[in-house]
């Protein structure tokens, strides 16, 4: 087990946060160009090999071409060129923290840190869990994009974004209406009706 | 509309054995060790609906016994009929009690009295790994955190997840999703478990293993199913049609009636 695993999810997360502010001022892309190679430099001393960090950045790669190519013919190249690094920093920054920590002791952190928000009306328990479903879902609807793209694709339905949006929109709101169903079935809860369907 | 056969007297799990329907399937194995009572569900005069459509009509009916298979055609109110059990709907009119229990008013007791187990595991795996994700039903209980450990590997050996502890959830095979998910169920020791067309989505293989592991439950277990095989070795068979009961008897009369309505 690296350090990274071994260090607990608080310095981790506290790291991630400022990360997230922090290089918002940096400006000079090659020095955002350090902080991506540090990153990479976690996911080395962590165990992953490029085949991991490669599975990281896969996904989003369309997302960063998009915002690359609009920000650059917007704003300048070099601009768009810092942006991109900053972005994917971050994202391998925050998938570095996850892949090192147990979603278990994440979240029990996370419940920990919110709860003086209590008073305020903040539920640490259910923020807790929307960011559990969040991390357990993200792979089930890329799973689903992935079906209703091959279904449009037997169909001869061309590549056009919204022949993939909105049949993946009304799949992942019924599986969002069938997985409350399954918290509520599973969690004992009596803090509310039953679903009135 | 009458059921065509009103149960009796419940059967033994020895008489069901020897009973007439000789269906080829995952259950029949011996019982362990049952408790002494299976769960007693008392629906009076039920109705429920959705979207102005009536979807159960009038339901009367008392279960007591430890396995209860239900069928029915698509819409005819199975589905429905399964979740007043557990407290996820309650009935537009009439009485539902577990063991005396009121889902409208014991919601909490309910269930922990009934679990579910749904058609798509996917949907029921909440949390991403499938040690957390067993561990998810036990949060909020009073045992300590070496107690629910100590659960948690009891059910993953007890269901071969062991070695894959710490996989995530969604790398699991359709037949060990479904298999998560009941483990997932029966972590919280509940004396009755309702599955909902559990093997739909499971090829023979696991549909058998999934089969075996509902025979070898000690609770309650209520099933609703297309697949006519696994109700093989049941006590009780319900058979729903337009949200009536038409049929209820043991399973080979019950299929029989449910066959020719279907044909």
């Amino acid at each position: 087990m690296s350090p990274l695993h071994r260090c607990p999810p608080g310095p981790k997360l506290a790291t991630l946060a400022l990360a997230g502010t922090g290089l918002m001022f940096v400006t000079n892309p090659f020095a955002m160009l350090d902080f991506l190679a540090l990153t990479l430099l976690g996911f080395h001393v962590a165990g992953f090999g490029g085949a991991r960090i490669w599975r990281q950045i896969r996904p989003m790669l369309w997302m960063l071409a998009v915002l690359f190519l609009v920000q650059g013919g917007l704003a300048g190249w070099t601009l768009a060129a810092l942006i991109v690094a900053r972005l994917l920093t971050l994202m391998l920054l925050a998938s570095l923290v996850t892949l090192t920590t147990r979603t278990e002791d994440l979240i029990a952190t996370l419940e920990r840190l919110l709860t003086p928000l209590a008073p305020l009306g903040v539920n640490p328990a259910k923020v807790g869990l929307a960011v559990s479903l969040a991390l357990r879902f993200l792979p089930v609807i890329a799973e689903e994009a992935e079906r209703v793209r091959e279904a449009q694709a037997a169909r001869g339905l061309g590549t056009h974004p919204l022949a993939l949006i909105l049949p993946l929109i009304v799949r992942v709101l019924k599986a969002a209406e069938e997985v409350a169903e399954a918290i509520e079935a599973r969690s004992g809860h009596d803090d509310g009706p039953a679903l009135s369907r | 509309m009458q059921p065509q056969v009103k149960w009796g007297n419940p059967m033994t799990v020895s008489s069901i054995a020897a009973s007439s329907l000789r269906l080829q399937g995952a259950a029949g194995s011996p019982l362990p060790s049952l408790p002494a009572a299976a769960t007693t569900i008392e629906i009076s005069d039920v109705f429920h609906g959705f979207d102005g459509r009536e979807v159960l009509r009038g339901l009367c009916v008392t279960l007591t016994q430890r396995r209860i298979g239900i069928v029915g055609a698509n819409g005819s109110g199975k589905s429905t009929f399964a979740r007043l059990l557990n407290g996820l709907l309650l009935p537009a009119r009439g009485k539902v009690r577990i063991d005396g229990l009121d889902p409208a008013r014991d919601l909490r007791a309910v269930r922990r009295k009934v679990g579910f187990v749904f058609q798509n595991p996917d949907t029921q795996i909440v949390l991403p790994t499938v040690e957390e994700d067993i561990a998810f039903g036990l949060k909020g209980h009073k045992s300590g955190a070496a107690d629910r450990a100590a659960k948690v590997t009891e059910i993953l050996d007890r269901f071969g997840l062991a070695d894959l502890r710490q996989a995530p959830a969604h790398r699991l095979s359709g037949g060990q999703k479904q298999l998560l998910a009941i483990a997932g169920v029966l972590i919280t020791a509940p004396d009755c478990i309702v599955f909902d067309e559990p093997t739909t989505l499971l090829d023979l293989r696991n549909a058998r293993r999934v089969g075996q592991v509902i025979a070898d439950l000690t609770q309650t277990a209520i099933v609703v199913t297309h697949d006519l095989p696994l109700l093989a070795g049941f006590d009780r068979v319900l058979v729903f049609d337009q949200g009536r009961i038409v049929a209820d008897d043991e399973p080979g009369p019950a299929l029989r009636a449910y066959v020719e309505r279907m044909t």
